[in-house]
């Protein structure tokens, strides 16, 4: 096993230093003549105007917050998925009222408005 | 073992003779040969890309109506290598108000999560990179690094357009790993097993002849995750140029467009592994070659679906796109995942398991026709209520 995830760290090194070949060679093959006028922010032809890291809508973040509830709720799924055919009829049960009750989440953020683009 | 039946364990044999006739401590043998098989398995997947943009740009080409890349190399082949040499002599542009660390990271992390990807890909019966037994846990874990590389490439931009599309992946991208993930774990429900190589090998029968609906909805949601046409809002190249990569040019831009390309094909191998048997077909336990053969014809069908999708239908507008997940795709997951449970430790290694599995994805999806078919209904009749505009006549 731990053969298997000396694998996966040594592919993390390796898939890092794969696309930064190319980066490397545009370095030395590239020309580079910077201007200030090429550096400025592209705003079709316009000059930019005003902050860009600014507070924005807050409906995109709402989403996240509900995608966070769910995601970590698959998480916890999994072992109960793995396990499947040792656990009792009431472990299983037990799974679907957990997955009940985060449809109830669902569904008290779309009552809610959340689930909204206004 | 021969070299036409098993080629690589013939070959991988063969070398770690002669690393240990090299009289070379067995723990760097291993280092050695570990590496060895990375480099292949990373290197495939970064070939196979430059393979895969020909083949998108030649059938996309094809859909429209035209030729597509024929002049270099026959068939157009070399189009891509030419395009590589094209993109790495172009001059880099970072902007002076980019912040430059997340500005270099987000190319370099948006193929890095795709080809991490390939780490547990299992090619032939034995023909594995890594066979980790939380394989599946571990694709959605560093798929989700390419979220983190288009917020990455947005926010620090320092861009209006790249900061609206990194705004949309946050909502799109965030989205669709919702009923993504909960599909990801029927296949694992069904196999008992997170590891794809015990995954494949449990499918006797492919899952989704247990599962279609599942499977329809992890590719659909997939197409959303690498963003593509119909869900290309943050890239929509006519509302906000071209979205996070706004402000990239030459070589990092090419790194996006490697990822996205590679991604797509990764769909359709996952696709084939979770739900289609990966490499399972007639002779593949005997010569693995074959495996891989299968496999990838099942992964290309995938890709051919996905390309299909992007050349026919148009973007959808965001709001449609939110609602579409939510209030469809996980409500529709969340009750196939409860069903399929409750079937699964009722009926398991009976007859009857196969019929009540198929009717619990019939009896989801004719719910959902209702449902679908109550809320037209209701929009019809609320459109009724306003009176019809004036329309302006010939005179």
């Amino acid at each position: 096993m731990l053969d298997q995830w000396l694998f996966v760290g040594i592919f993390v090194s390796i898939a890092a230093v794969f696309p930064l070949l190319p980066l490397v060679m545009a370095r030395f093959l590239a020309p580079r003549k910077p201007n200030r006028i090429k550096q400025e922010t592209y705003e079709c032809g316009i000059e930019t105007v005003g902050d860009t890291w600014v507070q924005f809508k807050i409906q995109y973040y709402v989403y996240a917050l509900v995608f966070l509830i769910f995601d970590i709720e698959t998480v916890f799924l999994y072992p109960w998925a793995v396990s499947f055919d040792v656990l009792p009829l009431f472990a299983v049960f037990e799974g679907v009222l957990f997955i009940l009750i985060l449809a109830a989440g669902l569904f008290y953020a779309w009552r809610k408005g959340a689930l909204e683009w206004s | 073992m021969t070299f036409f039946e098993d080629p690589v364990v013939f070959l991988s044999n063969l070398i770690q003779d002669l690393l240990v006739g090299l009289n070379l401590a067995p723990s760097v043998v291993t280092f050695f040969m570990t590496l060895l098989g990375v480099v292949i398995v990373a290197s495939f997947g970064l070939i196979a890309v430059i393979f895969l943009i020909w083949l998108e740009r030649k059938v996309a080409a094809r859909f429209q109506d035209r030729i597509g890349p024929n002049r270099a190399g026959p068939y157009g082949l070399l189009q891509t290598f030419a395009d590589i040499i094209k993109l790495i002599t172009k001059e880099d542009i970072t902007p002076d108000n980019a912040d430059k660390v997340a500005f270099n990271i987000a190319p370099i992390l948006s193929v890095v999560s795709v080809l991490l990807i390939w780490a547990v890909i299992p090619f032939a019966s034995g023909w594995i990179g890594s066979d980790i037994n939380v394989g599946v846990l571990y694709i959605g874990a560093v798929g989700s690094f390419g979220i983190l590389s288009v917020l990455m490439a947005g926010w620090s931009s320092n861009n209006k357009y790249a900061l609206l599309g990194a705004f949309r992946a946050v909502a799109q991208l965030i989205s669709y790993e919702v009923p993504m993930l909960i599909t990801l774990l029927i296949p694992v429900l069904l196999a008992r097993t997170m590891g794809l190589m015990g995954i494949v090998e449990a499918q006797s029968t492919w899952f989704v002849v247990y599962a279609p609906l599942p499977a329809l909805i992890f590719l659909i949601s997939s197409i959303a995750e690498i963003g593509r046409t119909p869900f290309d809002l943050l890239e929509a190249e006519s509302e906000i140029v071209a979205g996070f990569h706004t402000e990239y040019t030459g070589m990092k831009f090419g790194l996006f467009f490697a990822g996205e390309f590679l991604h797509a094909f990764t769909i359709g191998v996952l696709t084939a592994i979770l739900f289609f048997g990966g490499w399972r077909g007639p002779g593949a336990e005997t010569y693995p070659v074959l495996g891989v053969i299968y496999l990838m014809l099942k992964a290309l069908g995938g890709y051919f679906i996905v390309m299909w999708v992007r050349t026919t239908l148009p973007r959808i507008r965001i709001d449609h796109m939110l609602n579409f997940n939510w209030k469809l795709l996980v409500p529709v997951t969340l009750a196939l995942l409860m069903l399929i449970a409750v079937l699964d430790k009722a009926f398991a290694g009976t007859a009857l398991y196969l019929p009540a599995l198929i009717a619990a994805n019939l009896v989801v999806f004719a719910g959902l026709m209702v449902a679908l078919r109550q809320l037209a209904v209701r929009q019809r009749k609320e459109r009724k209520r306003f009176k019809k505009r004036p329309v302006a006549k010939p005179a």
